[in-house]
């Protein structure tokens, strides 16, 4: 075993976002050595769903942090001889961020209601392998653009009715 | 979100053609904001799924999205940068949209700033990075720090495929270290030892400067650690540099932040095991201190403790009663690592609890770790040999439930290896793995079980109860047979046929059951099962003990390799008499084959077959019919390694000869050697020395080698000798680089070899025999030799084990090489076969008293044999 590290920047090997049923809602890998296809990846996401009872698991000489609400997985992804804590504060800063853009619904309906908004989280969070920013206030807020939009301004009459009738359907399908 | 279909997710259901079809939204005027940013996170979303687009798809697409730099929603300019960056690795001429982002990144928006930089260094190459240049430098030190952070990443990313154009920026990111925001020193730190990493003057530099001034960022701290650590480890720093830095990454064990501390103590033992070997570099001070950081917070810890256990387990045995928390941790990778790590540094009385707590989760976890606990299970019984039993118990419970077949194997060799250790176990250990190969699904670790029955089985106390379980294994195949569903399959039987005869061989009283059930054999539906079965009970029905010993206990092994060419020879010659089986040589026995091509691989001349010894020796041609040969000896040493030549000899043994085969490989650069050959001479004359044949040339580092022929003496009380040795050649002097000789004639020069020696075990080859006992009863007292000798100069019966089974050459039998702690005395069993095939067996009773007793008995089909072997010794 080398326990010496590269010093490097490139500290994330992949961050993912997967529903209750393990399907991809939104991941991204900075790695392309190690998953060379689509196939992998989601290979690699079935068996991270299927030890979804730890919080911190090895797969495929990876190290993954989890965390989870409702009907959502966060996963951090660094290489083995990473520093579980750093991988731990850049989960942390993803759940939060999405915690406190989502105005803290975090289940899969409003993920996907707001995913545009998610996505650029997600970009925020972590360029190409780099943290870019751990604290996720500042993440939130560099993204909060509809924070000064009133919910109702640009929508008609009707519009609001019909998105009230949505959420009450939904409220009583759930 | 207009259409809500595929359930909840309203992207599900999205198709590329459709989603492509939709992005011609993207050229409305004015831009229709709403669509286009769903349209845009369609897109992204289906990239992000793993959809790809072609060239063109992806150009179209990219264009499209250009026109939405009319707009001037954040959202959907902030999506255009996303999709910008997704797309610039598939579609063309993205160049396009760099007066866009540059406009973006010098405007005042600072919403838009920080993602366009990251979106602009996708997309420009080396080239174009010169018209960036300034707005880049600026940007780095830009006030807000997003904006100076993502310009450093970017910059970062440059880095990997220009690394030229971002040294000129080094200003600028030495700022961004002293930044006080926490994300941006990280990131300039990060850029800042990527553009120095290769001036390992200017790192030192650069880390005792920041070990100084200190810096705020945990991040960059993290990663000051690993340079720090790497700077350590280069071992390029002088003394004082060193305890400099040891003294930083120790003080860093007190940061406030946990992330450093855990950095730190992962830095601290990862160099204390790298350099273990080499210096002490870390101080097993600076390792306790790190230790007990470490156990602050094992959560996070526990695998670099399982690591550190490996070398040096006395270190972590501080932590044990916190890894016996963790053994409750709902998280079962995390049990595991705690127990195996437990079990390494364990002690004996801990054991009970351990074994516990194992059973409660071991159902959770899967296979490769549970290899892992076995492994752990398997070393701890052989360290405590008392709480086997309670072991066994364990591995039998982890035996009988689910699992594959690695994991089974695992089990099964470490009861084995148990078995062979304790042999208090055994009758315990054959219970359990009987109770396996009930319903054991793996034919290849049933067929193991099975032979080791066959092996072990007849001589515990109560033979018969193992019976059933054997013959269980061909009767249920038969009922499987009737079901359709075929379970054992013909390997499993066969070895199980073979299994009872060794019980009826060994057993007289069970003999008469056995060639009933043997009869019922006859009936399988395979071939190689009937043939064994009727086989063996032929055998066995002629009651005779000798065929019986010779057929199924000590079944002849030949070397597979020497027997086709003794077979071959024999069809080319006179085929009415017939083929004397006695000629061929033994098969060696496994471990000491392994042993012998390790080492003959180890060596770099390559040692050539007997097949190439007999080619090379053209005196031995016309004789080679008749020849019976012996495996090579393993090569002896005649030159310390460091000499001008270096010597190594093989003895190749033959029916009436010997070759010496000489590896020798000339060290000195600047001489060619040319004739070269070795001159042996005995002291005595009963050796003839037939033919001796030169290599060539000999040029530097090239091995080459040379022959001696040498007859055996007729007279078999004197076939050992010493023989001095000196190597003769002609020198040539030559150019230490070309190789090319200088002087066109050479003068004559020797050096002296040390002696070789022909003992006792050049004449004998080591032979199997897996039941000692009946082959030693067929060979009868008729050629018995016994004679008692003192062995003063020993001091343990291990040791004397081993010198008397390396001066006959021959193999131990039953196990008997391995002595049992605190016994006084020992029997020693061996086997081996003489030069013209006689088979020789030696029983050595050795006992403890003011150096070693021993008392040697000989039998051997050849009283002669009997006596070289005797009178050998002493």
């Amino acid at each position: 075993m080398s326990g010496l590290f590269e010093p490097t920047l490139y500290m994330v090997k992949g961050m993912a976002i997967l529903d209750s049923d393990g399907n991809r809602l939104l991941t991204k890998y900075y790695d392309p050595t190690i998953f060379p296809s689509v196939k992998e990846e989601k290979k690699f996401e079935k068996q991270l769903f299927n030890r979804a009872n730890a919080e911190i698991t090895m797969i495929n000489r990876l190290t993954c942090v989890y965390r989870s609400n409702v009907d959502l997985y966060f996963y951090v992804i660094g290489s083995s001889q990473e520093n579980e804590l750093i991988l731990q504060s850049v989960l942390n800063c993803l759940y939060e961020s999405v915690s406190t853009i989502l105005r803290k619904n975090v289940e899969k309906r409003t993920l996907l209601d707001n995913l545009d908004i998610i996505m650029l989280a997600f970009d925020e969070i972590c360029d190409g392998g780099i943290p870019l920013e751990t604290d996720p206030q500042v993440v939130a807020q560099r993204v909060s653009l509809r924070v000064e939009e009133s919910p109702f301004n640009d929508q008609t009459v009707t519009q609001v009715l019909q998105s009230a009738r949505e959420q009450l359907k939904w409220s009583l399908l759930k | 979100m207009t259409e809500v279909k595929g359930g909840s997710n309203p992207y599900q259901c999205s198709d590329k053609t459709s989603v492509l079809q939709e992005a011609r939204v993207f050229n409305e005027t004015p831009v229709n904001v709403k669509r286009s940013t769903h349209v845009l996170t369609k897109i992204l979303y289906l990239l992000n799924q793993g959809e790809t687009l072609g060239t063109k798809e992806a150009t179209d697409v990219f264009f499209a999205m250009t026109k939405l730099f009319q707009s001037n929603d954040i959202i959907l300019r902030r999506l255009v940068y996303l999709g910008i960056k997704e797309l610039c690795s598939v579609a063309e001429d993205t160049i396009i949209v760099t007066s866009s982002l540059t406009k973006d990144m010098t405007g005042r928006e600072d919403q838009y700033r920080a993602s366009a930089i990251r979106a602009l260094c996708r997309i420009t190459d080396a080239s174009m990075l010169q018209a960036v240049e300034r707005y880049m430098k600026q940007a780095m030190v830009d006030r807000t720090s997003g904006v100076s952070s993502a310009a450093l990443v970017s910059c970062r990313h440059i880095a990997q495929h220009s690394p030229d154009v971002v040294k000129r920026w080094v200003a600028e990111v030495q700022e961004a270290v002293h930044s006080d925001n926490v994300m941006v020193q990280y990131h300039g730190l990060g850029m800042l030892y990527q553009i120095r990493k290769s001036d390992k003057l200017a790192v030192t530099k650069m880390v005792s400067k920041l070990i100084s001034s200190g810096m705020r960022s945990p991040y960059a701290i993290c990663l000051l650690i690993r340079i720090v650590a790497k700077l350590i480890a280069e071992e390029e720093s002088s003394a004082g540099e060193r305890s400099h830095l040891m003294e930083f990454l120790e003080s860093m064990l007190r940061h406030k932040s946990e992330m450093v501390v855990y950095e730190a103590a992962n830095a601290v033992v990862a160099l204390s095991a790298a350099t273990t070997t080499t210096t002490t570099t870390t101080t097993s001070r600076d390792l306790v201190t790190a230790i007990s950081v470490l156990q602050l917070f094992l959560f996070a810890a526990v695998r670099t403790l399982g690591k550190v256990a490996m070398t040096q387990p006395a270190a972590v045995t501080a932590c044990n009663l916190d890894l016996e928390n963790l053994l409750q941790d709902v998280n079962r990778s995390i049990a595991t690592l705690a127990i195996t790590t437990l079990l390494k540094t364990g002690s004996e009385g801990s054991i009970d609890r351990l074994m516990r707590s194992i059973a409660a989760f071991l159902n959770d976890i899967s296979d490769e770790f549970k290899i892992v606990v076995v492994e752990a299970l398997r070393s701890l019984a052989l360290q405590y040999p008392r709480k086997q039993a309670l072991l066994m118990g364990q591995l039998a419970d982890m035996l009988r439930n689910e699992g594959g077949l690695a994991y089974k194997e695992a089990i099964a060799s470490t009861i084995i290896t148990i078995i062979e250790d304790n042999p208090d176990a055994k009758e315990k250990g054959l219970d359990h793995l009987c109770e396996f190969i009930e319903d054991c699904e793996h034919t290849t670790l049933a067929v193991r079980i099975l032979h080791l029955l066959g092996k072990e089985g007849p001589r515990t106390s109560r033979p018969a109860r193992y019976i059933r379980f054997i013959y269980n294994r061909v009767i249920l195949e038969v009922s499987f047979i009737y079901n359709r569903v075929i379970l054992e399959n013909a390997a499993v039987r066969a070895a199980a046929v073979s299994v009872l005869a060794r019980f009826g061989a060994q057993c007289p009283d069970l003999l008469p059951n056995i060639l009933v059930l043997l009869q019922r054999c006859m009936l399988d539906t395979e071939d190689e099962v009937r043939d064994r079965s009727t086989y063996y009970h032929a055998v066995l029905s002629t009651r005779d003990p000798a065929i019986i010993a010779r057929c199924i206990l000590n079944p002849p092994m030949y070397s597979l390799s020497s027997l086709e060419r003794a077979l071959l020879s024999y069809l080319s010659s006179d085929t009415t008499k017939a083929f004397d089986a006695s000629c061929v040589p033994a098969a060696p026995p496994p471990a000491a084959s392994a042993s012998l091509s390790s080492a003959a691989s180890s060596i770099t001349a390559a040692i050539s077959g007997p097949e190439d010894v007999t080619s090379a020796v053209p005196a031995l041609q016309q004789e080679k019919r008749s020849v019976s040969m012996h495996d090579n000896s393993a090569p002896v040493e005649l030159t310390e390694s460091e000499t001008e030549y270096v010597v190594r000899c093989v003895k190749h043994t033959f029916l009436g000869h010997i070759i010496l085969q000489f590896d020798c490989t000339n060290t000195l650069n600047d001489q060619l050697l040319e004739d070269v050959s070795v001159v042996v001479e005995e002291d005595g004359s009963n050796w003839q020395i037939l033919q001796t044949l030169p290599c060539a040339s000999l040029p530097y580092s090239c091995p080459g080698t040379c022959y001696v022929l040498l007859a055996i003496p007729e007279d078999i009380m004197s076939t050992t000798g010493t023989f001095t040795a000196c190597l003769k050649f002609q020198v040539r002097d030559c150019d230490p680089i070309t190789g090319e000789p200088e002087t066109e004639d050479g003068y004559g020069d020797d050096y002296t070899l040390e002696d070789i020696e022909i003992s006792v075990s050049d004449h004998v080859s080591a032979a199997q025999r897996s039941n000692f006992a009946a082959a030693w009863e067929e060979l009868g007292p008729g050629s018995e030799l016994e004679d008692t000798f003192a062995l003063t100069s020993l001091s343990s019966l291990a040791e004397a084990v081993t010198q008397v089974t390396n001066f006959l050459g021959m193999q131990p039998c039953d196990r008997s090489e391995k002595v049992p702690d605190g016994k006084n005395s020992h029997t020693l069993y061996l086997a081996g076969t003489y030069r013209g095939g006689q088979s020789v067996l030696v029983r050595a009773k050795l006992a403890l008293s003011d150096g070693v007793a021993m008392q040697l008995t000989v039998r051997s089909t050849d009283p002669a044999v009997s006596e070289v072997i005797a009178s050998a010794v002493g």
